[in-house]
């Protein structure tokens, strides 16, 4: 199985390099696996990595899995197929891509993943956002909101998960360094979760009284907490800084309205463009970072 | 119904420890809190206490009367998001007005329960499997219906549902003891009410003797489905958003309350106010350790160990009653279990 799909796959590359010599050597072709197109998260993402395969001079092809790993596998074996020199795969699930990315490791095209990885089999790089980076960029903003003084609460996401425990530990590192003035005086789960959210900040106000700020591993959790905080009758939603994290529509309108003040947004289309560059760079014979940490940005308006 | 019914005066005071002795598992919960921390037991705190067990408290009773019939309900979780994202749609996006959202919101969920209890009473699907493909397909029909958006801008009444105040209580704690008291009189006061007792105590019995078991069934599910879809209501309020992700596990919640509030598994035996006191208890525990600042690894290990210390706690106080064991069958009952 594993010999044909190679054979096939050299016998289609040196079709390919029969038919234009020229330009298989000149402009390399990408292919790239997004999860699904229905989500503007992934076209956007998309877009970022069209235009950097544009400026990079190579050629991109896209194929939507729309959310199916079996649509996903058959999408990857058309890549493998077709001979392309790298591969970029945004999985639909980290565990049911891994026998592609074995397959594509047997036909010896190299494989990067971004924002999603895989649970398995030789990856290049991950590309994704840093989310440790975007918990510092949450505690920079609520620190400088503050005037460097003042008690917060962190509402944590579900224990265990990469992303609570890497925006958390960017967050409560940048205090810790860079503004000592501002305490955290509560740290409490409410597992990303918008009603889990309210009960918990409302315990917490009544523990602690009213706080300067609140920064939320998610935008539900601190959506709760604005919920929280409109319903006590001793403290007002203008008193206290909220920050969320992930840029959900209901936050942006929550931004815009003035009730939130900031959340920290992931940038998809720099994903998707420096998954395309880390890919031709390896082409190009340079060295790859194994994981490459994609910056957040905020969202204050 | 018992063994021990000749005996009085035992029975009495036999009853006077199951009732109380959950009670007192509650207050030594209270007396723990209030002396660890000064914030627990002040007036703001234990409303809160009260109105955050409003939502489970409210779904717990129709999963006990399914319970009491010995069925199961696991799909509350998903007829609540179900249901909220149902009404609020109409409200938001189709112009009616609040009370015609609530409606709509509670009929949807009624209509979901109905459904259930019609697979388990005529078709014979066991409850457990009825109910559990309730729960993927209400789950499916909430994401499908909003695909996956959270229903946002809720007109002042719907959150008025959630956040407001009646005479000075809030109103989630209004709809709670209303729920209770209605519970209290279809229990205890109507014939359906009453045979639901008798038809988990002993199902062929009841139908021997002519007791409509499969109305009854149907009347439970219903319930519980409309509960659920008021609980949806009051969370909605309260966030002001329904979202179609509402309600993950809030079956297990309200099964907690459940069977931590002594209604037994096998049909027949429980009560409301046990059920009340179970929602109070688990609401104390995650209310007591968000107060503690108890970090988030050793919440989940708390609230296990608390609900099962509460549980035996329970059962050791029940045992202490000379002469009768916790779930002995009575003389006249049939040892072999009935299907239901």
């Amino acid at each position: 199985m594993k010999t044909r799909i190679r054979t096939l796959s050299l016998l289609l590359g040196s079709l390919g390099l029969a038919s234009a010599p020229a330009l298989a050597q000149e402009e390399p072709t990408l292919g790239l696996s997004v999860s699904t197109l229905n989500n503007p998260f992934f076209v956007t993402l998309v877009e970022g990595a069209t235009i950097a395969a544009n400026e990079g001079g190579a050629e991109l092809l896209v194929l939507d899995a729309q959310d199916n790993p079996s649509t996903e596998a058959a999408n990857l074996e058309d890549l493998i197929a077709q001979g392309v020199d790298a591969i970029l795969i945004n999985p639909t699930d980290a565990d049911a891509v891994v026998p592609s990315v074995l397959a594509a490791n047997d036909a010896g095209i190299p494989v990067f993943t971004v924002d999603r990885s895989s649970a398995a089999g030789a990856v290049v790089a991950h590309v994704a956002s840093d989310n440790v980076a975007g918990g510092r960029l949450a505690g920079e903003f609520l620190c400088e909101q503050l005037g460097g003084t003042g008690e917060v609460v962190e509402l944590e996401g579900i224990a265990g998960t990469s992303a609570a425990r890497d925006r958390g530990a960017g967050f409560n590192a940048y205090l810790a360094e860079e503004c000592p003035g501002v305490e955290v005086v509560a740290r409490q789960p409410a597992n990303f979760n918008r009603a889990e959210g309210l009960t918990v900040f409302e315990n917490i106000l009544t523990s602690t009284g009213p706080v300067d700020g609140v920064f939320a591993h998610n935008d539900e959790m601190v959506l709760g907490a604005i919920e929280a905080t409109r319903a006590a009758s001793d403290v007002s939603v203008e008193d206290i800084v909220f920050v969320g994290f992930d840029a959900v529509d209901d936050a942006r309108a929550a931004v815009a309205e003035g009730s939130l003040a900031a959340t920290v947004a992931q940038q998809p289309a720099l994903i998707g463009a420096l998954g395309v560059e880390a890919a031709l760079a390896y082409l190009e014979g340079e060295s790859v970072r194994e994981s490459v940490p994609v910056d957040l940005q905020l969202v204050t308006e | 119904m018992n063994a021990s019914a000749h005996t009085a005066p035992r029975e009495t005071r036999g009853r006077l420890l199951e009732r109380f002795g959950l009670l007192l598992c509650l207050l030594l919960l209270v007396l723990v809190l209030s002396l660890v921390t000064d914030r627990f037991l002040t007036v703001d705190n234990l409303t809160n206490v009260v109105r955050q067990s409003s939502i489970n408290a409210i779904i717990a009773v129709g999963v006990m009367l399914v319970i009491l019939t010995r069925g199961i309900d696991l799909s509350v979780g998903s007829v609540l998001a179900f249901s909220s994202v149902f009404g609020t749609t109409w409200l938001t996006q189709g112009g009616v007005p609040v009370p015609v959202a609530i409606l709509l919101s509670v009929g949807a969920g009624v209509v979901l329960g109905l459904t259930s209890g019609a697979l388990v009473a005529y078709l014979r699907i066991p409850p457990f499997i009825a109910t559990l493909g309730m729960m993927t397909f209400a789950r499916g029909a909430a994401l499908a219906y909003t695909q996956g958006q959270p229903v946002s801008g809720l007109a002042g009444g719907y959150r008025w549902a959630g956040a407001g105040e009646l005479l000075g209580v809030p109103v989630p704690i209004v709809l709670l003891a209303l729920v209770y008291l209605l519970g209290y009189l279809l229990l205890e006061h109507t014939g359906p009410g009453r045979s639901i007792r008798a038809i988990g105590d002993n199902p062929e019995a009841a139908r021997w003797s002519g007791l409509p078991v499969r109305r009854v069934q149907l009347l439970v599910y219903g319930i519980s489905g409309g509960l659920a879809a008021l609980a949806g209501v009051i969370l909605a309020g309260r966030l002001n958003s329904a979202q179609p992700t509402a309600g993950v596990f809030y079956e297990l919640d309200a099964i907690a309350a459940v069977v931590v509030g002594g209604t037994s598994f096998a049909g027949g035996k429980g009560s409301l106010s046990g059920t009340l006191i179970g929602a109070l208890l688990i609401a104390s525990i995650n209310n007591g350790m968000n107060l503690l600042n108890f970090p988030a690894d050793l919440q989940a290990i708390a609230k296990g160990a608390v609900i099962i210390l509460a549980l035996l706690l329970y059962r050791q106080l029940r045992r202490t009653r000379p002469g009768r064991a916790v779930r002995a069958p009575t003389p006249n009952e049939n040892p072999e279990p009935h299907p239901s």
